[in-house]
């Protein structure tokens, strides 16, 4: 649901939050990075120009995802040594929020899992084995990234981070997983590759010459 | 959002200044100058030049020209990317050329052809499990198939990875076969990659991209190309095993329910020197359902021949089943000693004879002048046969040694391009 709009503390433009538990949004006039505090919002930075876009999915789009009706409201932007890739946030409309994944259009959608304890970067290695929500997975690859950018709403705050490593993780029967070492605990994220057509996606970017 | 991209961006290439197309929208990390055969680093913004290289044969000439566009699985692709891939095998060099198609919907997949042969092929979503010298992927077993170095050799367009030609590493490929599929790992320094690819037709490649002219013919037998026949051998055997065994239970039944009742029988005497010979036996009876009817000739014969014109006619009706029985017997001495041929007793079927009151007309003949022959006729309804099921054997085993005979042929083939060539007709190989 729409919140009271709420004026960019930059520029004056109106900030809507799309999201009620959004935390961190862009200003789509004058590009700065807001924080949402109890009664105000808070400027702490500038979003960098974007990087050329190439994906079918923008802030607005809808889908489904294991029967759960979602629309995505941000993103984070990463760079790696073989390109960039997105990392799309989720709201789902019975609440709570997921992150569909799109790297060179292979897509996978994941939701944070607790799980104690996870393994320390250090002692992961490919080939590893681990096991969660009763699946077993593999460690598939090891990432470094660099923010690259946000965009739209994010339920946490993500302005000040440079670089994160990821453990990708995967299953025999499609799971995902994703250990995220950008912060000082790491964090899991659990779910599934899954294929473009499936998600039912809505509100696509079009692409000019293309159908 | 920012406005529609536009369909291409416009760039030029550092090294000669001949124009560059770009087609994957931000996506490409590689992109090589097709005047020059530059290899470029399309996420630097001045293009930076990695690697140059000549094509030692000239250009290769993709049989789909970048920038082709068609429909295939469900969405619009574009040929965006060429490379030839390159392997040795005992000093012999075999290339094959790999399309690279883009959708800004589905992303990336490719082609590959060899010899005419075309996979579509896409990186797997779950991790495949080794199983020994097989692999499981999403419930199904792929047999490993052959293990090579590979190196790109040439490469126009442009791909969202990093292509390097004549690699000093080169890329340890794996394929594993389950025909129409073939999994294939990609070892590349410590990462694998998995995908999988389908068998398919030239043509339906030709009709879908619209690409001029006619597809390549397919060469020989390519790993995880499909058997026309459409069965494997065990299928064919299993198919014979089922069907041989349905008709052994018919046959069984066919024994035990046979009643055999003998309806009629009489002796009778032909002296081959009368005139009128014809006769007609009396009534019998065929009771119960319709079935078929032996007729049993026993001929006191030696070295002669009695012809019998037989006809079994419904006295109600006036239906008529003709047949002609011969019995002859001959016994002699030669060289090689006594030998005899024919017999004194003939019996015949008549499948399928209605229940009713019937008689048989009888019209021996033989040799005139050589005495009198006794005969006997004897008629048995609902007897077992078992001549039609050896027929019928046959005819079911035939096919399925054809079918069993083709399949294994195309397999050899199949397995001949492996590193398991089949040495055996059980199928062994020489791991």
């Amino acid at each position: 649901m729409s919140q009271p709009a709420a004026l960019c503390p930059s520029c004056g433009a109106p900030i809507v939050f799309q999201w009620s538990s959004s935390v961190q949004t862009t200003c789509a006039h004058c590009k700065s990075i807001l924080i949402r505090t109890d009664v105000n919002l808070e400027k702490v930075g500038v979003v960098s120009d974007l990087p050329p876009d190439s994906s079918p999915i923008q802030i607005g789009t809808a889908g489904v995802y294991d029967n759960r009706v979602f629309t995505v409201a941000g993103r984070i932007i990463y760079d790696y040594d073989e390109g960039s890739w997105n990392e799309w946030h989720l709201v789902l409309n019975q609440g709570g929020s997921a992150w569909l994944s799109d790297a060179q259009s292979q897509y996978a959608v994941t939701l944070a899992l607790r799980a104690d304890p996870l393994p320390a970067l250090s002692t992961v290695h490919l080939g590893d084995r681990f096991a969660w929500n009763k699946v077993a997975f593999e460690a598939t690859a090891i990432t470094e990234a660099r923010y690259r950018g946000v965009e739209g709403e994010l339920p946490f705050e993500y302005w000040d981070k440079q670089e994160a490593t990821f453990v990708d993780l995967r299953s025999a029967a499609g799971d995902f997983a994703t250990l995220d070492y950008s912060d000082t605990e790491p964090l899991l994220y659990v779910g599934k590759m899954v294929d473009f057509d499936a998600l039912r996606l809505k509100n696509l970017r079009a692409f000019e010459g293309w159908s | 959002m920012s406005a529609p991209a536009p369909q291409v961006q416009s760039l030029s290439c550092p090294n000669c200044g001949a124009p560059l197309t770009v087609r994957s929208m931000g996506r490409a990390v590689t992109i090589v100058c097709d005047h020059c055969h530059s290899i470029l680093d399309a996420k630097d913004p001045q293009l930076r030049i990695l690697q140059r290289f000549e094509a030692a044969t000239g250009d290769e000439v993709p049989l789909i020209p970048l920038g082709t566009r068609g429909k295939w699985r469900g969405a619009d692709y574009e040929a965006i990317g060429f490379q030839v891939r390159t392997m040795e095998v005992e000093g012999i060099t075999y290339s094959w050329g790999e399309y690279l198609l883009f959708s800004p919907y589905k992303g990336f997949r490719y082609l590959t052809e060899y010899n005419g042969h075309w996979n579509d092929c896409s990186v797997v979503t779950a991790l495949p499990q080794a199983d020994g010298i097989s692999v499981k992927y999403l419930g199904k077993t792929y047999k490993h198939f052959q293990t090579c170095e590979a190196r790109t050799t040439f490469v126009l367009g442009e791909f969202p990875w990093r292509i390097t030609i004549n690699e000093a590493d080169a890329t340890v490929v794996t394929d594993y076969i389950a025909p129409p599929h073939v999994l294939s790992s990609e070892m590349a320094g410590n990462e694998t990659t998995w995908t999988l690819g389908e068998y398919v037709n030239g043509a339906d490649i030709w009709k879908a991209f619209n690409v001029p002219g006619l597809a390549p013919p397919a060469i020989g037998v390519y790993e995880n190309q499909p058997s026309q026949l459409r069965v494997s051998a065990s299928q064919t055997w299993f198919v014979f095993a089922a069907l041989a065994t349905a008709m052994f239970v018919i046959f069984t039944v066919n024994q035990l329910f046979a009643q055999r009742e003998e309806v009629f029988q009489e002796a009778y005497s032909f002296s081959p020197s009368s005139a009128e010979a014809s006769f007609v036996t009396p009534d019998f009876e065929l009771k119960g359902r319709t079935s078929d009817v032996e007729v049993q000739t026993d001929a006191d014969v030696n070295n002669r021949w009695i012809y019998l014109n037989y006809a079994l006619i419904d006295e109600d009706t006036g239906q008529a089943y003709d047949f002609g029985r011969e019995v002859g017997y001959y016994t002699g001495v030669d060289s090689d000693g006594s030998w005899t041929e024919g017999s004194q007793r003939d019996r015949v079927v008549l499948p399928s004879i209605p229940p009713g009151r019937y008689y048989l007309r009888v019209e021996p003949e033989s040799d005139i002048g050589l005495g009198i022959i006794g005969y006997t006729v004897k008629v048995t309804r609902d007897v077992p046969v078992w001549s039609v099921y050896l027929v019928a054997f046959a005819a079911l085993l035939l096919p399925a040694v054809l079918f069993a005979w083709r399949t294994h042929n195309f397999e050899q083939m199949r397995w001949a391009e492996s590193d398991h060539p089949k040495i055996s007709f059980s199928g062994g190989s020489d791991e």
